[in-house]
């Protein structure tokens, strides 16, 4: 039977949102306090939902400790406590909560093997979160 | 068509273990988790059930049914209890949180009447939850 698991992880990382293409006018209309050119920070929640057969001889989806492994790896090592405007994925995007998500979702859909990958959430502020499934 | 959820929450322990598996690979596999003795968890339970509002009352579902339903067929066999020794689905499956989501549902859905099943989902902590929506 199929199920659906969420592990939930969290990761602190700053950011300014300010795009080159658009006027400082421009960019002060469209981000507001986020174009600080000093940047400003976040507590991230991010939700992996991955889902499959329920293994009859585990009773696992997958092995959280694979998917704990990936993760921590994979994404909390290169985003925590880290700028997100000097990483590499974020050389030509905006670091946006809408674009961090499907960046992660990518890191998950091209690296993590051992289930299929439903979704990616990523909570900025206790107020605002964002979902990827890939569409 | 209304979704509707309702909430609860009991404590049980549990360990992971496949007697098929030698000791190495239940240690390798299922870790902490494999400790004979067992451990335990304050699961939060979310039960969603859908259906068409009734004109007359308009519910989804009668939540005082439901209430009933849920103590009786999970949760009066599920809170403080030792997963592994004394439900019956645990005597030979492991009490993951997937299977756990799972025997949940078994046991709610030919219960309920009118409204239909559509999520069992089973925090195990607040940073691990499995959703199961009676897919086969």
């Amino acid at each position: 039977m199929k199920a659906h698991l969420t592990r939930r992880y969290m990761f602190s990382a700053s950011h300014r949102l300010h795009s080159d293409e658009m006027s400082d006018a421009e960019n002060t209309a469209t981000y507001g306090k986020c174009n600080n050119p000093y940047g400003h920070g976040h507590n991230y929640a991010l939700e992996v939902t991955v889902s499959g057969p329920v293994d009859e001889r585990t009773g696992m989806v997958c092995n959280l400790v694979e998917l704990d492994e990936f993760v921590q790896r994979k994404i909390l090592e290169r985003f925590d406590h880290e700028n997100l405007n000097m990483l590499t994925e974020f050389a030509q995007a905006v670091p946006t909560t809408e674009n961090l998500c499907t960046t992660i979702y990518d890191i998950l859909q091209r690296g993590f093997q051992p289930a299929h990958l439903d979704k990616v959430r990523l909570e900025e502020t206790m107020m605002n979160s964002f979902e990827y499934a890939g569409d | 068509m209304v979704y509707l959820t309702r909430k609860a929450e009991f404590s049980a322990s549990h360990y992971y273990h496949n007697p098929e598996f030698t000791a190495e690979e239940n240690q390798r596999l299922f870790g902490k988790c494999n400790n004979p003795n067992g451990h335990g968890h304050n699961y939060t339970l979310e039960v969603t059930v859908k259906g068409n509002v009734d004109p007359r009352s308009g519910f989804v579902v009668d939540l005082k049914q439901l209430k009933e339903v849920l103590n009786r067929e999970v949760l009066d066999a599920l809170d403080h209890r030792f997963l592994n020794k004394e439900v019956p689905e645990f005597f030979t499956r492991i009490p993951t949180t997937e299977n756990l989501a799972i025997a949940i549902w078994q046991r709610l859905a030919p219960k309920l009447q009118k409204a239909q099943l559509h999520r069992v989902r089973v925090y195990e902590t607040p940073d691990l939850f499995v959703d199961f929506y009676g897919e086969a």
